[in-house]
């Protein structure tokens, strides 16, 4: 018990209640109150996070990008000043080590983040790739808390605690400005589906930032959010989460995501770690499809699950449930799977085995929720 | 937590009215009400279905986890709640009034724990 890491608000979370949960070693707010209030707060009004327990490395030198460019499959030394990527470090073999967002600090520094179940593995990749090249890579994880605001009403309020230029922030970039009269880095990097930022600011700092933001949202509808909810909100807005749609068993074209690998790299010579697995791969899903990342929503009550077998209306294995809830917004339960190509067609009724019954469901394009732009 | 003295409880976190005429009441605590979070189906056993104590009996899903529930006692099911099927929501909201999940004319129960025990065991760790 007394070994689970704290953020830097937790007594906060104690004082307003939150069940916290054991997250990747974190004891992290799992909810405040009820886990469909706060997920639907954050479709309709806004939602605060502590999402402390990522991990920040950053890496800077020189060859900050090149190096960057060798270690991750993204074309991270092409990314411009203060915009950030969603990118992959994957294993020789292809298999996906994690998911990260990387963010362009200067021309010579990034900021890698990394899910706080992998951090560890990722800063130690990076060390290790980072050998022979001008660059350093430094351990930022007690650097950094990370608060996030997410929802329609997101820019209102933040706009109350901060003169940064906000319209100026585009999706997926990053500004040093000032929350609260704190030093920060804001970025609107969101993992809700809905618009959002996140403040990066020093772990002092965060209390008085949230508290900042929480008497700004008073009016806005603005409540604490944990990570139940989080988790709803990602899989409605159909983003992968690591350990569940990702694994070191997958390379990003198993995914789905091929996409994020830039074989057009002009660093290294195009090398980076994990080519040839990948090229392979590549080829492979042009020529045979694998399983397909499909989602999937029941007319039942009953929720799919991870780990739950996909079945087609005759009974047969076709795949199996990646992540699976009760969608607040849907009003239904939903999930991920990978399933057959065979039955991935949007329309395709298959079944999926709930604790031994077959609940029908229908295969859907992803994400299901869209917001409004 | 305020877990009501006059019922009586299971390790599982289900509690059972003294009997009238031989019929109990059961439900959950709000102890595993909260645990689960927000309850979104529950499955009951029907009237007149026979339940055995310790065994599992329906299913409690939340948004996170399904739970199996459990009887407390032995004996025929004389009625399910229908509000709380129609809204789930009450098992969160009036675990102990409202959220009632089914009656039993009861034939016998297992070992069941008193207020103070329950207390004690929910408050450990």
């Amino acid at each position: 018990m007394s070994s689970l890491r704290l953020t830097a608000l937790d007594a906060l979370h104690r004082a307003l209640g939150a069940t916290m949960t054991d997250f990747a070693g974190w004891d992290m707010p799992l909810r405040y109150g009820s886990e469909r209030e706060e997920h639907l707060a954050v479709r309709t009004k806004a939602g605060l996070f502590d999402l402390s327990h990522m991990g920040e490395i950053t890496v800077t030198g020189p060859q900050a990008g090149e190096m960057l460019d060798h270690a991750l499959v993204g074309f991270v030394s092409a990314l411009g000043v203060l915009r950030a990527r969603y990118t992959m470090i994957c294993a020789e073999d292809g298999g996906i080590l994690d998911d990260l967002i990387v963010y362009r600090l200067r021309e010579d520094a990034f900021l890698v983040v990394a899910n706080a179940s992998n951090a560890q593995l990722v800063l130690d990749e990076l060390i290790a790739r980072a050998k022979g090249f001008d660059a350093v890579v430094t351990d930022d994880r007690d650097t950094y808390a990370l608060i996030a605001v997410q929802g329609p009403e997101a820019t209102g309020i933040l706009a109350e605690t901060t003169d940064a230029d906000l319209p100026g922030l585009k999706y997926y970039a990053i500004l040093p400005a000032k929350v609260a009269g704190k030093d920060v880095l804001l970025a609107r990097t969101g993992y809700t589906g809905e618009d959002g930022f996140e403040i990066f600011c020093h772990p002092v700092d965060a209390e008085p930032i949230w508290q900042a933001l929480t008497a700004a949202g008073e009016g806005h509808g603005l409540v604490p959010c944990g990570l139940s909810c989080r988790d709803t909100l990602r899989l409605e807005a159909g983003m992968p989460l690591y350990g569940h749609e990702l694994s070191t068993d997958l390379t990003p074209f198993d995914a789905g995501l091929g996409r994020v690998v830039r074989f057009d790299k002009t660093t290294n010579e195009g090398a980076f770690v994990g080519r040839k697995a990948l090229e392979q791969a590549a080829a492979a899903a042009e020529s045979n499809p694998p399983k397909v990342l499909v989602g999937l929503v029941s007319e039942g009550k009953r929720v799919p699950r991870a780990e739950y077998t996909v079945v087609s209306t005759d009974g047969a294995p076709i795949g199996r449930i990646t992540s699976g809830a009760p969608s607040p917004t849907l009003g239904k339960p939903i999930a991920m799977a990978y399933v057959d190509a065979a039955h991935a067609a949007p329309g395709t009724t298959v079944a999926v085995d709930v604790r031994g019954k077959h609940e029908p469901v229908q295969v859907v394009a992803l994400p299901f929720y869209k917001r409004a732009r | 937590m305020s877990n009501p003295q006059h019922l009586q409880y299971t390790k599982e976190h289900e509690w059972l009215t003294a009997a009238v005429d031989g019929i109990s009441t059961v439900g959950i605590t709000k102890h595993a009400a909260d645990a689960l979070g927000d309850i979104v189906y529950v499955q009951l056993p029907e009237v007149g279905d026979t339940v055995t104590a310790g065994e599992t009996c329906g299913e409690l899903e939340s948004t996170k986890s399904v739970s199996d529930l459990y009887s407390p006692v032995t004996g025929e099911v004389t009625e399910v709640n229908q509000d709380v099927l129609d809204d789930n929501g009450l098992v969160n909201s009036a675990p102990f009034e409202a959220g009632w999940l089914f009656k039993v004319r009861v034939e016998s129960t297992d070992e069941l724990l008193s207020a103070d025990e329950y207390d004690a065991l929910t408050h450990a760790g």
